[in-house]
């Protein structure tokens, strides 16, 4: 066990390291010059010089990533080209709000999906399972943008239930979770339908009904518990569907945190800002996957950790 | 383990073909989604033909007096955007701009991470090694901000949209194919092939492919789905398919801000969208059901 955390824990950095490379190069290839975006439209073109080479951007390509790389192992992220702060403080300051709006997120597509699952799958086949299962089809084939605009219409502007945007109350936190919960939900209520159908046909559950045992207590103290275990393992990878989502809600919804902050500097083309946050987020998602699978062999002792 | 010859091997084909379909039609959720996209592959191919008007031109008819787009209704089916254009004659072109990029995004996404997938499975060792690595890393990149800062950095046509899509979209399928191809290339029957001493593309195209197959069209028709979704999202923040050539996602993205008082505008496409991703979901789940004899019953 401990030698498998430490070999995918020295795997993960690696990826992360990866990641690090790639990501440079990319913003290394874009077109625009961000000297010419700090130094302004009136500038001269030797102010543009300068700034370039205050910068350091006249340096090889190696040298810069080099210098970034240095950088990050010491905590530093490099400073916003267009905003006068560090980094990392700009990404302290947002992910607050976006791990708040993650946590909610969570919550939703879990009391949303595992609902649906159970009751899907204790009314198989019958009319309210077939409509859950398209109301499932119908969140996993619904864009995060149209999702947010049409509740946002709905119970914002027509309804007033809810607050048109921003963040501080409770109120402002139901439309955003569940704008980035749907899609989760609906791939959770057919995870669990099946986990529960599966359970269901299980040996176990015949035992229960010959002790006597009640439906209700047969289906909350044997069938859910072992269905929902390996729907658990899964948590970890919607980290993943998470971060690209957050890029999307955050900023249908004016909400304050790392997706928005991401969005604003790739159209601006502060690109130490647009590195930041990739790696954050790339973070995320690599932690994500090794918790779900560290968690699946605990929850299911078939899956062997190699 | 005899070699099909061409002849004996054409009949049994457009029958297996068929007996697919026949079983996608009668299941009702898989039938629906067929039907959505025939009916998006229709106005897609004949759209100059059924747009009720000029989708580019900006009229003083499509603005009320006070400049205002018109709601649904009148002359102009579905109402007008912004500038004064028929959102219906828009909706349809765009149809076109979602099922170009779908079908090209995807097939690239399919060639190469069934390329990949099946490389790394077939050979392994060190190949498998690098290429799976490389897959690992794509994986951990946030997708749509990988896809918005490629899309950034080339300046955005219709050809550049579906390459970066592409480039986000294949992972999924490598990994799929590998792990189904690496089980394959163990057995028995590949064994013999290579004892024997058959080249590697022989084995490829003969022997492997046609047992990936039933992966490759469920998991690319479910990708058509995730690619459509891509699209629109893409365009809908502006660094997608460009105006004035209409995709759903850009309309939205041209008209939100007047999302409150002309809603239809956010609506329809949003409908589109939705239901252009929802027929491929369905058809590929229903394929998966057919195509996939291990899951057989547990439905």
């Amino acid at each position: 066990m401990w030698g498998y955390l430490l070999r995918r824990l020295f795997e993960s950095a690696l990826i992360l390291l990866g990641i690090t490379f790639v990501t440079f190069i990319l913003l290394y290839l874009v077109p625009a010059d961000p000297a010419r975006q700090i130094a302004g439209r009136s500038a001269t073109a030797e102010t543009v010089a300068n700034i370039r080479d205050q910068l350091g951007l006249n340096d090889p390509l190696f040298v810069q990533y080099w210098r970034y790389l240095a950088g990050l192992f010491q905590g530093d992220m490099g400073r916003s080209y267009l905003q006068r702060a560090e980094v990392a403080s700009l990404i302290m300051a947002r992910l607050p709000a976006s791990l708040m709006l993650m946590v909610t997120a969570i919550v939703t597509e879990l009391i949303i999906g595992l609902t649906i699952g159970v009751v899907a799958a204790l009314r198989r086949n019958k009319p309210a399972d077939h409509s859950l299962m398209i109301f499932s089809f119908v969140a996993i084939s619904a864009p995060q943008f149209v999702i947010g605009i049409l509740l946002l219409y709905v119970f914002a502007v027509q309804l007033g239930w809810f607050p048109i945007g921003g963040y501080g109350t409770w109120a402002h936190f139901v439309l955003p979770s569940v704008t980035l919960g749907l899609l989760g939900a609906g791939w959770y209520s057919r995870m669990m339908r099946s986990s529960m159908i599966e359970v269901l046909n299980q040996d176990l559950v015949r035992t229960a009904r010959a002790k006597g045992l009640s439906k209700l207590r047969i289906v909350t103290r044997h069938v859910m518990p072992n269905a929902i275990l390996p729907i658990i393992a899964m948590i970890g990878i919607d980290i993943g569907l998470f971060m690209s989502g957050i890029v999307v809600v955050e900023s249908v919804f004016g909400w304050p945190g790392i997706g928005q902050l991401a969005w604003q500097a790739i159209q601006r083309v502060d690109i130490p800002v647009i590195m930041g946050v990739t790696m954050v987020s790339a973070t995320a998602i690599v932690l994500g996957n090794l918790l779900a699978d560290l968690v699946a062999p605990l929850i299911d002792p078939r899956i062997k950790t190699k | 383990m005899s070699v099909a010859t061409d002849p004996a091997a054409r009949p049994r084909k457009p029958s297996r073909a068929r007996v697919v379909l026949g079983e996608l039609l009668r299941r009702p959720r898989a039938a629906f989604g067929l039907i959505i996209i025939a009916l998006m592959v229709f106005a897609a191919v004949f759209a100059p033909w059924i747009m009720p008007q000029d989708p580019f031109a900006q009229s003083f008819d499509g603005l009320d007096l006070m400049g205002a787009p018109l709601p649904p209704g009148g002359d102009y089916l579905l109402g007008t955007d912004l500038l004064g254009r028929d959102l219906a004659s828009r909706l349809i072109l765009g149809t076109r701009t979602s099922l170009i990029i779908g079908v090209v995004a995807n097939g690239i996404a399919v060639l190469l991470g069934a390329g990949v997938g099946i490389t790394a499975g077939y050979f392994g060792g060190w190949t498998a090694a690098i290429l799976m690595r490389f897959t690992d890393l794509m994986m951990a990149f946030p997708a749509l901000l990988l896809a918005i800062v490629l899309a950034a950095i080339f300046q955005p046509s219709l050809m550049i949209v579906a390459l970066v899509i592409a480039m986000v979209n294949w992972v999924q399928m490598s990994r799929v194919i590998y792990t189904e191809t690496r089980s394959l290339a163990e057995r028995e029957f590949i064994q013999v092939q290579r004892a024997i001493g058959s080249g590697p593309i022989r084995i490829l195209f003969k022997h492997l492919l046609p047992h990936l197959l039933s992966s490759i069209i469920v998991f690319g028709t479910l990708g058509i789905s995730t690619t459509v979704l891509l699209e629109a999202t893409l365009s809908y923040l502006g660094v997608g398919v460009q105006p004035p050539m209409p995709s759903w996602g850009n309309i939205i993205f041209e008209n939100q801000t007047y999302f409150s008082t002309a809603p239809w505008l956010v609506f329809f496409p949003g409908l589109l969208i939705v239901l252009l991703a929802l027929g491929f979901n369905l058809v590929g789940d229903a394929l998966r059901d057919i195509l996939d004899p291990t899951l057989k019953g547990r439905h």
